[in-house]
C-alpha cells in the first residue's frame, strides 16, 4: 500500500511556496482578498482549515504556538496538529507566542512587533449575505463600490436603532477595502487598527487569504451621527475582576443563575496569578461547601 | 466556586478510543477485509473513488472501513491523502471509443454496431429483498459467449458522421488542462473545469439538480445517447523516453446525453452534448453529470439561465460535499461569544422595546 509520509508542518514546499506568495500580495495590497489554491486538509472545511494552512506555510522550527481558544476541543486539536507535524514548541501564553492562530477572539493583551496573529475565516466576503455571486462582489471590490453595505447598516439603525451587527462587523482597511474580520466580536475590532503585529487571515473553503500589515489603519464602518461603540456585558470578571476584558456567559444552573468571566483564559489566569480576585475567587484553592 | 472547563485533551483522546471500539462492533463477529470490501461493496468503492479523485481500490476500501461505511467521511479522508500527492503531470486523453465494453447501452436507437450489451446492471431486477442472499447462497456462474468481433464505435460519433450532433471539442495539446485542485476557482470558469467540479461533486446533489432540470428548472429535452462501462488503458507521455508509456487499465463509466438542438441564421441545427464521466461503475452518477454539464452550457448556447442547475456559481460553489458537510458541521464548535455578543444586543433591545412599550418617548429616528 502507498504508506503516507508527511513534510514538516504537513504541507509539501511547492504548497508553501504557492501560499505564502499569496500572502505577500496580500500584505502588498492592504484588506484585499487574494484567491490561493487552497488544499484539502486532514480537518474539515469550516474548522479552520484556512488558519492551519497559513500558519503551515509561515512556521518555522523556533516558532511557539499559541491557538485561541486554548482549552475548546477545536484549538487543542489544532494545537496538537502542529505539535506533531511540525514539532513545534507549544504555548498558552500570548506574550510567549510567535505564532498565534485565532477562530474567534484577538487578545486581550496588545500584541508586539514580530508576532502574527493568524485568523480562521469561514466566510471572508464582507459583502456576501448582501450578494451571493462572486462576480459580483469583486466587481464591486474593484470600484470601491460600498454604497450597499452603508444601506444595511442604514437600514439596521432604521429597524432597530441600532447597527444591529455584533459579530463580523465589518471594516475598511487602510482607507480603501472592506474587510470581514472573521467572525470576532466587534468588541475586539479596535485591537486591530494600528496594530504592531502582522494579521493574518485565511479562509480554506472559499480559497481566500487577505491581511493587515502592522501599522495599518482599520476603521470600523459607522455613521457620523451613529458612532462604533463596543459592546461589553457591564461587570467585573467574576474571577479576576478584570472590567476591560470581553467576557463569557456561564450559565450556573436552570434557575437564571449565571456569572460573567473572561473570554480570554491566558489573560485572566495571569491576572489572577498577579493576586486580582472577582467576586467568585475570593478562595481560589478551596472548594465552597454546596447547599 | 466555578473552575473554567479544563481537559479536552483527554477528552479528545479517549472519544478517538471509543471511536475505534464502535468501528470495530461486536468483536465477536469476523472483521471486514478491505478485499471483501473491494470486491463485495464495489460500487462504494467506485464512488469512493470518483469523489475522492484518487483511482485507488485498496486506499477507497481502506477509507470506507475506517469511516465505518459513511461515504462522505470515506471521500474526505481520500482527498486528504490525495491533496498531499506529488504531481508527475497529465495523461494522455483516454480514448472511450477504445473501451474493453463490459456494459453499453443507447436509448436513442432500437440497435447500434457492436449491439446492445446489458451486462452487470440492477436494471430490470425486481426489488425484492433476497432471503438466500443473507444465508450466504453461491451464484451460478455467469453465461458466456464469443465476444463480437465488430467494432464497438460511440452513438454520438454516428451521429456525427451526418452532422447531427455538434463535434465534441478538440482538447488543444499545448494548453495545460484546468485543475481546480492546484489553482483557485474564479467564474465564469470553462468547461474542462466544470467537467472536473462535476465529476468530484457529490452525487446525490448532481442527482438532485439532473432531476429538477428533467421537471422543467432549466429543461433540454436529454436522450441517453449511450452509456457504455468498461476498462481503457492510460497512457502517460515520459519526456526522458519521448512516447507515450501505459500505466495500466482503469475501469470508467462514461454518459453522453443527445439534448435539445441548436442553430442560427448562419449555423445548420444540431443536437447538442452532455457528458459525464466516473471512475468505476457509476451510472447514477455519469447520467447526472452528463444533464447538469448541459444545463450549465446555457450561457455558452445562448440560452436565459433561470434555474439553480443552470448557474455555475451555484453549481460549482456548492456541489462539493467535503467543503459542503465541513460547513454545515462546523456549527457544532463552540460559537459561544458570537452568540454572547448576539445576546448582549438582543438583551439591549428588547429592553429598549420595554421601555417604549410603557410609554418612553419613540427612540430616535435613524434620519435625524
Amino acid at each position: 500500500m502507498n504508506a503516507p509520509t508527511y513534510n514538516f508542518a504537513y504541507l509539501d514546499e511547492q504548497t508553501k511556496r504557492m501560499i505564502r506568495r499569496a500572502i505577500l500580495k496580500a500584505i502588498a495590497i492592504p484588506g484585499y482578498q487574494v484567491p490561493f489554491a487552497s488544499r484539502e486538509m486532514p480537518m474539515p472545511y469550516g474548522w479552520g482549515t484556512g488558519g492551519v494552512q497559513v500558519t503551515a506555510a509561515i512556521l518555522g522550527h523556533d516558532d511557539v504556538l499559541k491557538v485561541i481558544s486554548d482549552d475548546t476541543t477545536n484549538a487543542i486539536s489544532i494545537r496538537k496538529f502542529f505539535a506533531k507535524t511540525a514539532g513545534v514548541a507549544t504555548t498558552t501564553s500570548t506574550a510567549d507566542a510567535t505564532v498565534i492562530q485565532t477562530r474567534h477572539r484577538i487578545p486581550e493583551s496588545t500584541l508586539h512587533a514580530g508576532q502574527v496573529l493568524v485568523y480562521q475565516v469561514p466566510i471572508p466576503e464582507p459583502l456576501r449575505f448582501l450578494e451571493p455571486r462572486e462576480t459580483e462582489t469583486r466587481r464591486m471590490h474593484a470600484l470601491g463600490e460600498y454604497g450597499l453595505m452603508h444601506v444595511k447598516l442604514y437600514e439596521d439603525i432604521a429597524r432597530f436603532g441600532h447597527i444591529a451587527t455584533s459579530y463580523a462587523y465589518p471594516v475598511k482597511v487602510n482607507a480603501r477595502y472592506v474587510m470581514d474580520p472573521s467572525p470576532t466580536p466587534k468588541f475586539d475590532n479596535p485591537k486591530m487598527d494600528n496594530c504592531a503585529a502582522l494579521q493574518l487571515f485565511g479562509a480554506g473553503r472559499e480559497k481566500r487569504i487577505y491581511a493587515i500589515p502592522p501599522h495599518t489603519s482599520v476603521v470600523s464602518l459607522d455613521f457620523e451621527d451613529h458612532p462604533f461603540t463596543r459592546y461589553r456585558f457591564d461587570a467585573p470578571c467574576a474571577l479576576c475582576g478584570a472590567d476591560e476584558s470581553y467576557l463569557d456567559e456561564i450559565v450556573t444552573d436552570d434557575k437564571g443563575g449565571r456569572m460573567f468571566v473572561c473570554s480570554d483564559t491566558d489573560y485572566c489566569e495571569t491576572r489572577q496569578s498577579q493576586g486580582h480576585r472577582g467576586s467568585e475567587s475570593a478562595a481560589p484553592h478551596k472548594e465552597r461547601a454546596h447547599g | 466556586m466555578y473552575v473554567a472547563v479544563k481537559g479536552g485533551e483527554r477528552a479528545i483522546e479517549n472519544a478517538h478510543r471509543l471511536l475505534a471500539h464502535e468501528r470495530r462492533g461486536d468483536r465477536d463477529v469476523a472483521e471486514v477485509s478491505l478485499a471483501q470490501i473491494s470486491e463485495q461493496l464495489s460500487l462504494g468503492v467506485d464512488r469512493v473513488m470518483t469523489e475522492g479523485s484518487l483511482y485507488d481500490r485498496e486506499l477507497a476500501a481502506l477509507a470506507i472501513k475506517q469511516a465505518r461505511g459513511d461515504m462522505i467521511e470515506a471521500i474526505f479522508l481520500v482527498r486528504a491523502f490525495r491533496a498531499t500527492l506529488p504531481r508527475f503531470g497529465a495523461t494522455e486523453p483516454v480514448d472511450t471509443g477504445k473501451m474493453e465494453v463490459r456494459r453499453r447501452i443507447s436509448a436513442t436507437f432500437k440497435d447500434i454496431p457492436g449491439g446492445q450489451i446489458l451486462g452487470p446492471t440492477f436494471d430490470y431486477t425486481h426489488r425484492l429483498l433476497d432471503p438466500q442472499l443473507a444465508e450466504g447462497a453461491v451464484p451460478e456462474w455467469p453465461a458466456t459467449s464469443e465476444a463480437p468481433s465488430t467494432a464497438m464505435p460511440r452513438v454520438t460519433d454516428i451521429l456525427g458522421r451526418d452532422g447531427l450532433i455538434e463535434p465534441a471539442p478538440r482538447a488543444d495539446a499545448d494548453t495545460p488542462v484546468g485543475d481546480l485542485t492546484r489553482e483557485p476557482l474564479s467564474f465564469p470558469a470553462d468547461r474542462d473545469l466544470r467537467l472536473q467540479n462535476l465529476a468530484r461533486a457529490d452525487e446525490g446533489f448532481l442527482l438532485a439538480l439532473g432531476y429538477s432540470s428533467q421537471r422543467g428548472y432549466g429543461r433540454n429535452h436529454p436522450f441517453a445517447g449511450e452509456i457504455r462501462l468498461g476498462e481503457v488503458e492510460v497512457e502517460f507521455l515520459a519526456e526522458d523516453v519521448g512516447f507515450a508509456v501505459p500505466l495500466g487499465p482503469i475501469t470508467l463509466t462514461e454518459c453522453q446525453m443527445v439534448n435539445q438542438f441548436k442553430g442560427s441564421a448562419t449555423e445548420a441545427p444540431c443536437f447538442t452534448r452532455g457528458y459525464g464521466l466516473a471512475f468505476g461503475h457509476s451510472e447514477r452518477k455519469t447520467m447526472s453529470m452528463a444533464l447538469v454539464d448541459r444545463t450549465l452550457r446555457a450561457r455558452e448556447l445562448g440560452e436565459e439561465v433561470l434555474a439553480p442547475a443552470q448557474d455555475e456559481e451555484f453549481v460549482m460553489s456548492h456541489s462539493d460535499n467535503v467543503q459542503a458537510t465541513g460547513f454545515v458541521e462546523h456549527l457544532k464548535l463552540p460559537h459561544y461569544v458570537d452568540f454572547q455578543s448576539e445576546l448582549g444586543l438582543l438583551r439591549k433591545l428588547r429592553k429598549e422595546f420595554g421601555d417604549n412599550a410603557q410609554g418612553s418617548p419613540p427612540m430616535q429616528e435613524a434620519a435625524e
